[in-house]
């Protein structure tokens, strides 16, 4: 599997970066060269291998639906970098 | 001896017997910093005010008498990283140089609970995402031995802070070797606990599955006291261990005799700098001669494991950082022509190049028709070298090896080859990826610089990675050594 | 109207219901409706740095119920993954939701159109949070976002493609609803977005059995709002199909005041939502102890009532069918048959004065303080002749407001039906030698005379007069 430039427009597009032409034949070679030396996974079988997505065997966490005291609107606002009326406020989602 | 240099317990009867306060303790460390963080430019925010007030309420507190809590008065640096509340945490990025949270990290709250104080936050790499402290958009840290060369990272400025004498402790964050390789770097001790044994409540994540917060101190006395302060079950951490916090401090008896240690091959073979391996040898000579063996093993999948890294510590960041979309928190761009505009522009002007190249790469690895040959290989993969570790130590007590194959590199030497500045953390990512608790400890120097010694346990046997590294500490200098600055 | 001739149309549902729980599924933030713009926020569901979310165990087992009501099967191990995507009422940018281990698979309910059963097959239910909310300001130029909403535990309940006309898929959601009120883990009002609907929507020849491409329908806020936009989008895909064009596969919304459906295409990229194992979670083991301790606090079902009161009451289905919808009316139902044992007069009470009061005030049951032990033992008093059924109206009415026992407003109101026959014998005479004329237009052969002279001695006694008693008078006195 090779990446290409487009292969990288396309993956900047979903992660929402916007990449300079030198940045973007930067990330392909950097890329192509990362996962190329990725492939070296694919020498092992790992057919009848369970992934580990956790190395505790810990299940079922839970908490019990108790209310905790939620912060205050100035302070879930306090970072906000533009608001209005108590919300967070961003340019138009497109309709 | 500089104050910092003295045992805690010595620290603690020097309050308790008035020959020193709390307030001097911290203005030592805002001395030491004035005197060196331009050179090496390890904190990023100085507390100033609020550790000065902290400093007169724990004073006055000593007057008062009553109990005291165990990290009582020691001034601490905190990786910039972890949470607190009204002190600024930026990650070194951009981003979020203007980030005031709202909320304090559970080891922020049990540091508190301890009683010491926080000095500053300290300089990294970029979402701790590097191994040199490059990576900081804000200004690299300089190593305190030779200021032309790395300390290490991502928890440089951690590293570096406990090294300078700017700080009696500090923590940093691990997820790949980002505590043990710059506390190797810099020559100081670092913990990297058992996933799990530390909250991650607080901690920003970069890559959820591996990320641990552990102490960096002088030495590994501090480094048990340290732990035993911040190690605990955490009920808003999922991933936390509900287990028994073992008494660490006692474990430390300088005994060792029949330990039986594992050494792999795949440590101390190609790639391995010879002044590192000679090192390393050295110090399996001190366990023998402390009544400890020692033979060669194998983890056959090692060389499996920086790709397998790379692939799940990057998915994971790449999702992890989405959140900083220029919506509630951070810097948002000027000018956005829209929604997407907004998003687009925020991110790429907030974000440094290696923080991008890794969202990229896990980015792709997620996208569709990827998932099973990227991210399930390599979770497949870590099955396999976790199970290497697993037969490893059902001989062995512990496994040992170095904590980098080289010693510090200098400023600028691997920027433009991430591949190879990957494969730096070649045997500190074996052990993220098993879970297993690993500490680094002085070992040696090479051309001036230290050289780290990693020792590595089972899950949640931190009293026996303790033991052994305070057993051989006892019996070497190297971490007496100081750097002149 | 849509002639449904040419083409059969295959619609699925998805459905989301919002479970009410007290807080939400990753935090400790109330979940309470109407509240002001983020008041219910914290730094969790805000998803600040560094934040982490815990499972809340209700959500997980409300879930489980609403699976279980559905006829699914239960997941041994089920697990949360994440969905990303930005947009700006998911704080995290991913939806933590489930991929590949629903709780729930495999499910199917009976609907009934036109006295038809049918079985509706349910593929999944899984659990995933709520987004917030966004209004638009400044001229649609800029969107506020209020996170009160975000992390809400959602199940969302998707349906085999088994549907095949509008009216179907509103017996579908008809009954989707009565299941979840009965198991209590929803208020799912779909004018308050507790309960949301979105359908795929295909045509295809009769006798094909490929399905035709589809269209995805969102935005239908209400009952009457999918039937509409259904019925819309089969007519406008047969248009398609009739001129020989092809469907577009896109998401179109439905717009309720035009009565139409628009594309989103071009509005929404091709999404690529990059779902994985949310590594903040661990997995859930649903043993059989707790798959049984769950399956026991589901009630009897609206299917199981229904069979019940035709056979052990006696009702005729079309009553079983009405007063089954609502747990609360069958409840209500079954309670007063502790007072009384005349469960057609109960059901009768209950689908004419009840629901025709509720209906046209817009309520609930339980906005009225009428209770059981009230219907039942009015029925009695009716029974007993206490009462007539014009009093019985009265006290209903009384009964509906104070919330009294219809003994207390009878005494209270001295309501109770005159029987003695002497008193009735006197107003009998009153009222006949008052109305001279009727009496003489009775003598004459116009027997509805008798109607009039029996209402004017009911209005004299103020109602409280026994009317088979009063007519039996009346006709002995005028035919004397």
């Amino acid at each position: 599997m090779s990446i290409t430039l487009k292969d990288v427009e396309h993956v900047a597009k979903l992660a929402r970066l916007t990449l300079t032409e030198q940045e973007k034949e930067q990330f392909t070679g950097q890329l192509n060269a990362i996962l190329k030396y990725a492939e070296k996974l694919n020498e092992l079988n790992t057919d009848d291998v369970e992934p580990t997505s956790h190395v505790l065997p810990v299940t079922n966490v839970m908490r019990d639906d108790v209310v905790r005291e939620s912060v205050p609107v100035e302070t879930a606002l306090k970072n906000a970098p533009d608001d209005e009326d108590g919300q967070f406020k961003v340019p138009a989602v497109l309709e | 001896m500089a104050l910092f240099d003295l045992r805690l317990q010595d620290v603690h009867n020097k309050l308790v017997g008035k020959e020193l306060t709390v307030a001097d303790l911290v203005e030592a460390s805002y001395t030491r910093i004035g005197q060196t963080d331009e050179a090496v430019q390890a904190f990023l925010t100085l507390n100033e005010e609020g550790a000065r007030q902290a400093a007169s309420e724990l004073d006055k507190q000593l007057q008062e008498g009553g109990e005291r809590g165990l990290l009582f008065g020691l001034p601490a640096g905190i990786k910039d990283n972890i949470v607190t509340e009204k002190l600024l945490t930026t990650c070194a990025s951009q981003f979020l140089r203007n980030y005031d949270p709202i909320y304090d990290a559970t080891v922020v709250k049990k540091l508190k609970a301890a009683q010491s104080v926080t000095i500053g936050k300290l300089n990294m790499d970029e979402f701790a995402m590097g191994g040199s402290n490059e990576n900081s958009s804000f200004s690299p840290v300089r190593n305190p031995w030779n200021t032309e060369y790395v300390p290490g990272g991502s928890s440089g400025g951690s590293a570096a802070s406990v090294a300078a004498g700017q700080v009696y402790f500090s923590l940093g964050s691990d997820t790949g070797g980002s505590i043990r390789q710059p506390a190797a770097y810099c020559g100081v001790v670092g913990l990297k606990p058992t996933y799990g044994l530390v909250s991650r409540f607080g901690l920003v994540a970069f890559a959820s599955s591996l990320d641990q917060i552990g102490p960096i101190t002088k030495n590994v006395e501090d480094s048990a006291y340290v732990l035993q302060a911040i190690a605990g079950y955490d009920n808003m951490d999922s991933t936390s261990a509900n287990v028994e916090i073992p008494d660490y401090t006692s474990a430390l008896t300088g005994d060792v005799k029949g330990l039986r240690i594992g050494v792999p091959k795949e440590y101390i073979g190609e790639g391995i700098d010879p002044k590192v391996k000679e090192a390393v040898l050295a110090a399996l000579k001190v366990y023998e001669s402390l009544g400890a063996t020692w033979e060669e093993v194998s983890l056959p999948h090692t060389e499996y494991a920086v790709a397998t890294y790379y692939l799940l510590a990057s998915s994971e960041a790449s999702s992890n950082l989405a959140r900083f979309d220029g919506v509630r928190y951070g810097v948002r761009a000027d000018n956005p022509d829209n929604l997407i505009d907004l998003y687009h522009k925020s991110r790429s002007q907030g974000f440094g190049s290696e923080v991008k190249r890794r969202i990229m790469l896990g980015t792709y690895a997620l996208s569709s028709g990827y998932y099973d040959a990227y991210y399930l290989k390599a979770q497949k993969v870590r099955t396999l070298i976790k199970q290497d570790f697993d037969q490893v130590f059902e001989n062995y007590d512990l496994i040992i090896g170095p904590t980098a194959p080289t010693p510090a590199f200098k400023l600028g030497a691997q920027v433009n080859d991430p591949l190879t500045m990957y494969l730096n953390d070649i045997v500190t990512i074996p052990v993220s990826l098993a879970g297993v608790p690993a500490i680094s400890v002085p070992c040696g120097f090479a051309d001036g610089l230290p050289i780290g010694l990693q020792i590595i346990g089972k899950a949640f046997d931190e009293r026996t990675v303790l033991r052994a590294a305070h057993a051989y500490e006892q019996h070497t200098d190297f971490h007496k050594q100081r750097p002149q600055l | 109207m849509f002639e449904a001739n040419q083409y059969e149309t295959v619609i699925g549902l998805e459905v989301h219901v919002e479970l009410h729980t007290k807080t939400k599924i990753f935090c400790g933030c109330s979940t309470s409706f109407g509240a002001p713009p983020n008041t219910h926020t914290c730094p969790i569901c805000l998803g600040h740095p560094g934040v982490l979310p815990v499972l809340n165990k209700q959500a997980v087992e409300y879930a489980m119920k609403a699976a279980m009501a559905l006829n699914c099967t239960i997941a041994d191990v089920s697990k949360f993954d994440r969905k990303n995507y930005f947009y700006p009422d998911s704080p995290k940018a991913y939806q933590i939701s489930q991929y590949d281990q629903p709780i729930g698979e495999n499910g199917w309910i009976d609907i009934e159109v036109n006295g038809q059963t049918k079985r509706i097959g349910i593929t999944r239910l899984h659990l995933e949070e709520d987004a917030g909310k966004l209004s638009h300001v400044d001229g649609g130029y800029a969107s506020l976002v209020d996170f009160n909403r975000v992390g809400t535990p959602l199940v969302e309940i998707v349906s085999e493609p088994d549907l095949r006309t509008p009216e179907e898929a509103k017996a579908y959601l008809e009954k989707l609803r009565a299941i979840m009120l009965y198991c209590d883990v929803s208020d799912v009002k779909m004018e308050e977005g507790s309960m949301r609907c979105d359908a795929n929507v295909s045509l295809r020849p009769y006798g094909q059995e490929k399905f035709g491409i589809r269209a995805e329908l969102k935005n239908m806020n209400s009952f009457r709002g999918v039937v509409r936009g259904l019925e819309y989008e089969q007519m406008r895909q047969a248009d398609i199909l009739d001129g020989g064009g092809v469907v577009v596969q896109e998401t179109r919304r439905w717009d309720e005041s035009q009565g139409k459906t628009f594309s989103m295409r071009g509005k929404e990229e091709a999404h690529d939502y990059r779902y994985f194992p949310d590594p903040d979670l661990v997995r859930m083991h649903i043993d059989e102890a707790w798959k049984d301790r769950v399956r026991s606090s589901i009630p009897e079902l609206p299917d199981a009532r229904k069979a019940r009161y035709t056979s052990e009451f006696g009702l005729p289905s079309y009553d079983a069918d009405v007063i089954t919808a609502s747990k609360q009316l069958a409840d209500f139902f079954e309670e007063s048959l502790q007072y009384t044992k005349d469960a057609k007069q109960v059901s009768n009470w209950i689908m004419g004065e009840l629901l025709g009061y509720l209906n046209s005030y817009n309520m609930e049951l339980k906005d009225v303080k009428i209770t059981s032990q009230g219907l039942g033992e009015m029925i009695g008093l009716l029974e007993k002749g206490t009462i007539n059924g014009k009093i019985a109206k009265t006290v209903f009415k009384d009964m509906l407001v104070s919330g009294k026992l219809p003994q207390q407003i009878v005494e209270e109101q001295g309501l109770v039906q005159i029987s003695d026959e002497g008193a009735i014998a006197s107003i009998v005479d009153e009222i006949v030698s008052a109305n001279p004329q009727s009496v003489a237009d009775f003598k004459a052969g116009k027997d509805k005379a008798i109607g009039f002279l029996v209402g004017q001695v009911m209005k004299a006694s103020k109602g409280k007069a026994n009317p088979a008693l009063a007519n039996k008078l009346l006709l002995e006195r005028l035919n004397q």
